[in-house]
């Protein structure tokens, strides 16, 4: 078998007992991302000199036992809206091309901690607003099983990183569904926390409530075990949460027997791929074989959680990302005339064109005269998604159904249409709203070869569940490369 | 449609948001938003009568910080971004007539 | 002149809170300091940061509250308010509009015109801007964000103002009450306390009320003063012109002593408030409320009464040592020292306030320990020095804070009790003013007070002078 073809933990193993040394594992992550990033442009930076220093530090400690966990070793990357300190954080926009970060986001100090080797900063849609990774500033990232298509987004790089080898495992934040959606388009496994389970500081904020980090790695298992080791109490972040259930591999159990798992009708109505479904479906009866009582039911309210995201999340960025002015960091226009020209300017010059359309929706939706009538009903309908949700977490402890209503689109054809764009998102984004944890796992192919994703949605603070049946259904299965980063991945493993 | 955004109304948004938008920009801008808010405009099938707008999912409530100094002086790292800077400071139009 | 005019007035007092620490981080809220220096990615809005509330802030805020006979929120929220200034980093600033701390509170003030409730509707956290500097010659302003996040509260009272005099009494009330709480030292001139005037005029007994004008920029309290004067006389010629005030934002320039309208087509004043989503409630519960109220240092009032029955001090005294926390500090420490309330208020009222209106000094400024003070008295009481010696002494206390029963051993100025030296200095001086003995006996008082005051000379004011009068008396009777 290829290294690069290693789940984090396998390679997290064989690095312990010394099968495989840190800057093996990093010089044939690093060798990959050489070969392919020409055709598929998942970074934004990568850091060759840092990996490099960072393995040998990493080596050694392994060496004198201070580094003793499953990820010590393991080279990783990280989602460019993610602080680390003295590498660039552009969230892939203009208007943050040239900012160093001085700080590194709490999470990544838990890895780093950890023993991870970071290679670099991946490539997502700009500020996380987009579902295909096309609207970044510096290109967008191709979809390693077809280079042809999106591989989702906003984590697109994260997910086509994780997808193609270049690198064992990565970070991705999820404020609709930017990790489940581009992890089921590429064929990776993710995971979006609980609200407050990974601390907020210094992830670039897009919707503040909705945000969350999350992994995004080749399985069940690599995943809890990424999210164990960034989940933690910030007191940074004060809307970070204490929780001493945060062993999530030890829900690494393959048994689903008396889970009760239910699936919306609402998931799989009108929209939805036919081959998406039969996936879908597909997998669920496989967990009803293994002794999980599967039954659909009706979840409700599914159409209101897109509009009322989209008021929420807009509302709270065009507030988030009024502090790129030009004035303490970031990209200023080389041409004003005054304080409110170099503003206008600055912030026209350096913004793409979605994030603009999403900062003007969220400044006229809290406008004087609309703050009532669209923000507040948004909040409302909020509450009313919550109760739904634990109307249905008082009788299934997992509720699965599709990431996405089809595979990944081809290149161009979502941002046409950002409306139809938006309707993508629709069974990832109330899970956002209500605060839930959810995966997406892989079940399957559609007749293009493109992956499906099937999404595991547990009750807050239930990311146990989901692992489980997560797990369950994974069931020893392994998703090798995808054929184009199979041919240029070399070494195999001795 | 059933939302027409108007010039006034883009040129206001503009205002807030502090965007300078070309003619062809403010045009697709006024569509677009038209559309969302038609679509937005679909919460109005719900009744949320009686319903509290919910900001936080959690009802987690007092997070404090003592009060302690923790932080030193940092300047160095806080105007290495500064796109323009003078004495310590970061420097931009003159904010004064 | 036919018409009468009155003013209604309400105020936006900003007080900044005493905390070690900014509101939202843990950089020093220390004043002064080069620029950018006392700053970290939160209070300079860096991407990825996020704010923690300082929880003294709602400690100093509920104490105001309490101590301005407000109802706390017990549930209450911070909101954003939208807008986009240099000084303000995030291009938001962290306050409450929905769910404000405190409200409807109400404090007396006493002005000529009699005591008056002036309400306060609402009292609210929220962050301080950073500073602008104007650099004239580069044409240029500079950014330092050294305030940026330190604690303000933000005192709304309702417009229950109707002069120039009312608003001072309120300012003053405030100031005293927040002083006594430690919560801020609400000094204007250094901005730790700010006041906007919003200020309308009507015919007197109109019902309605006119359109208003806020005024901002005012340093103290004599430009507040004038400030109103000026605004008052603005719009009745507006009104008496047939003119229409315009409600805007007016700021005070206090040299020209006029104001102008600031006005911006940039600026929509529509500040797009809402729940900040990186905060979460305050939840207030009853024992917080009652420790708050338990742990509430004596104010103003109560010290006021207390000097008069306790001390027996005059009210005037009273009035003046209380009208500075500072300086009630500085009594009750002397008081406790030196058991002589009466003594220590003489040094206050007199030469220490003489010696601060000589420097143009406020009470504030006292920098001296109370302890000296006290073992000043105390040398005068046991008549190791005189009052003459001593009002020199105390200038040395005031001005360089020093020990003086040290400062009168090194200079020698203990009073010189040896009556057979004092008998032959005034020998001497008779000897020597054989005319000064004749008047004497020819009936001339005043002639005593002369070899008194040659006595004193001669002793370099050592003496105690009563018993140089009484020496003197003898001697100049057996000449």
């Amino acid at each position: 078998m290829n290294i690069l073809e290693l789940t984090a933990v396998e390679l997290g193993r064989k690095i312990k007992k010394r099968e495989i040394g840190v800057m093996e594992a990093t010089e044939a992550a690093l060798a990959q991302i050489k070969a392919l990033e020409k055709e598929l442009n998942c970074y934004v930076t990568v850091d060759e000199e840092g990996a490099r220093r960072q393995a040998a530090k990493v080596q050694d400690k392994i060496d004198s036992g201070m580094l003793t966990g499953p990820l010590a070793g393991v080279p990783m990357a990280v989602k460019d809206n993610i602080c680390l300190a003295g590498l660039p954080t552009t969230c892939s926009s203009q208007i943050l091309k040239n900012f160093v970060p001085s700080y590194t986001a709490e999470a990544v100090k838990n890895l780093i901690q950890a023993g991870a080797v970071i290679l670099g900063k991946t490539n997502m849609d700009e500020f996380a607003m987009g579902s295909t990774t096309e609207t970044s500033a510096f290109g967008e990232t191709k979809n390693p099983w077809n280079p042809a298509h999106v591989p989702g987004g906003s984590s697109g790089g994260s997910c086509a990183a994780v997808a193609s080898g270049e690198c064992f495992y990565a970070l991705g934040s999820d404020t609709g569904g930017s990790i489940r959606q581009p992890s089921s388009f590429c064929g990776v496994t993710g995971i979006k926390p609980t609200y407050g389970t990974v601390s907020r500081y210094g992830l670039v904020a897009y919707g503040s409530s909705l945000d969350q980090i999350g992994p995004v790695a080749r399985n069940v298992a690599d995943c809890a075990a990424i999210l164990e080791v960034i989940a933690s109490y910030d007191k940074k972040d004060s809307t970070s949460i204490r929780r001493e259930d945060c062993d999530f591999t030890s829900a690494l159990a393959e048994d689903v027997r008396g889970m009760r798992i239910g699936i919306p009708r609402d998931y799989l109505g009108e929209g939805l791929d036919e081959e998406v479904k039969t996936a879908v479906l597909a997998a669920a009866k496989e967990l009803a074989d293994k002794g999980a009582i599967v039954e659909e039911f009706d979840l409700s309210l599914v159409e209101y959680a897109i509009p009322a995201y989209y008021v929420i999340a807009s509302a709270e960025a065009s507030s988030n990302l009024s502090r790129f002015d030009g004035v303490k960091y970031g990209y200023r226009s080389q041409s004003y005339e005054g304080l409110h020209s170099m503003y206008k300017k600055s912030r026209s010059e350096g913004f793409g064109a979605e994030v603009k359309r999403r900062i003007m929706l969220g400044s006229f939706v809290l406008s004087s005269g609309y703050y009532d009538a669209y923000y507040l009903k948004a909040l409302r309908t909020k509450a009313l998604i919550k109760q739904a949700f634990d109307k249905a977490f008082a009788q299934y402890d997992v509720i699965l159904g599709p990431a996405a209503p089809s595979t990944a689109p081809r290149l161009g054809e979502s941002l046409k249409d950002p409306l139809k764009m938006y309707l993508g998102d629709i069974y990832t984004i109330a899970v956002n709203l209500a605060g839930l944890p959810a995966m997406s796992v892989p079940c399957g192919r559609d007749s293009k070869g493109l992956p499906i994703g099937l999404q595991l949605i547990g009750d807050c603070f239930k990311e146990k569940s989901i692992i489980r049946a997560g797990y369950a259904y994974e069931s020893g299965r392994r998703y090798g490369l995808p054929e184009l980063a199979r041919k240029t991945a070399e070494q195999e493993v001795r | 449609m059933a939302n027409v955004i108007s010039d006034e109304t883009m040129e206001y948004v503009a205002i807030l948001a502090k965007l300078e938008l070309s003619p062809e920009e403010k045009e697709a801008a006024k569509r677009d938003m038209g559309r969302m808010l038609d679509y937005i405009d679909k919460l109005n099938e719900l009744d949320t009568e009686g319903v509290e707008p919910m900001s936080h999912v959690f009802p987690v409530n007092n997070v404090f910080r003592e009060d302690v100094v923790a932080n030193g002086d940092d300047r160095e790292n806080i105007l290495r971004n500064a796109p323009k800077q003078k004495d310590g400071a970061f420097q931009v139009p003159k904010t004064v007539e | 002149m036919g018409k009468q005019y009155e003013m209604v007035i309400g105020l936006e007092v900003h007080v900044e809170l005493a905390t070690k620490t900014k509101i939202f981080c843990g950089c020093s809220t220390e004043f002064g300091g080069a620029p950018n220096t006392h700053t970290c990615p939160v209070c300079t809005g860096m991407p990825g940061s996020l704010p923690v509330l300082n929880k003294q802030v709602v400690e100093y805020a509920l104490a105001v509250g309490l101590a301005t006979n407000c109802s706390i929120n017990q549930y209450c929220k911070f909101d954003r308010k939208n807008y986009f200034y240099p000084d303000n980093p995030q291009n938001y600033q962290i306050s409450q509009l929905y769910l404000p701390i405190c409200h409807d509170g109400w404090v007396e003030i006493e002005t000529a015109a009699g005591k008056k409730k002036i309400g306060i509707h609402e009292i609210h956290m929220e962050e301080d801007a950073g500073k602008l500097v104007h650099d004239e010659w580069a044409d240029c302003s500079l950014v330092d964000y050294n305030r940026s996040g330190v604690p303000l509260i933000e005192i709304v009272s309702e417009p229950d103002m109707r002069s120039a005099d009312e608003v001072i009494a309120y300012l003053e009330k405030l100031r005293l009450i927040i002083q006594y709480l430690g919560a801020s030292d609400c000094k204007l001139q250094e901005g730790s306390m700010r006041a906007d005037v919003n200020l309308s005029v009507r015919e007197t007994g109109a019902m309605e009320f006119g359109i208003r004008t806020e005024m901002k920029n005012l340093n103290s309290f004599k430009a507040i003063a004038r400030a109103i004067e000026g605004e008052r006389a603005r719009q009745i010629e507006l009104l008496e012109d047939g003119k229409k005030v315009i409600q805007e934002t007016r700021r005070w320039d206090d040299n020209k002593e006029s104001s102008h309208a600031m006005r911006s087509k940039e600026d929509a004043k529509d500040y797009r408030y809402f729940p900040d989503p990186d905060l979460v409630p305050i939840k207030i519960s009853d024992e917080w409320i009652a420790r708050v109220r338990e742990q509430q240092p004596e104010l103003q009032t109560e010290k006021l009464c207390r000097y008069q029955t306790e001390y027996h001090l005059p009210r005037y005294d009273a009035e003046i040592l209380t009208s500075s926390k500072h300086l009630a500090d500085v009594f009750e420490a002397a008081v406790k020292l030196s058991q002589q309330p009466k003594e220590v208020s003489n040094w206050l009222m007199t030469d220490t306030m003489r010696l601060l209106k000589e420097r143009g000094q406020e009470p504030e400024d006292i920098t001296f320990d109370p302890v000296n003070l006290a073992n000043l008295i105390g040398l005068v009481d046991k008549k190791i020095i005189n009052r003459t010696v001593a009002r020199e002494v105390f200038e040395q206390i005031f001005e360089n804070n020093v020990d003086p029963v040290q400062y009168v051993e090194e200079k020698g100025l203990k009073v010189v009790s040896d009556e057979g030296a004092l008998r032959g200095a005034i020998a001497e001086i008779l000897a020597k003013n054989p005319q000064s003995v004749a008047d004497y006996k020819a009936g001339k008082q005043k002639a005593m007070g002369f070899v008194v005051g040659q006595t004193m000379r001669a002793m370099k004011g050592k003496a105690d002078p009563a018993v140089v009068n009484e020496l003197v008396k003898t001697l100049l009777e057996n000449a």
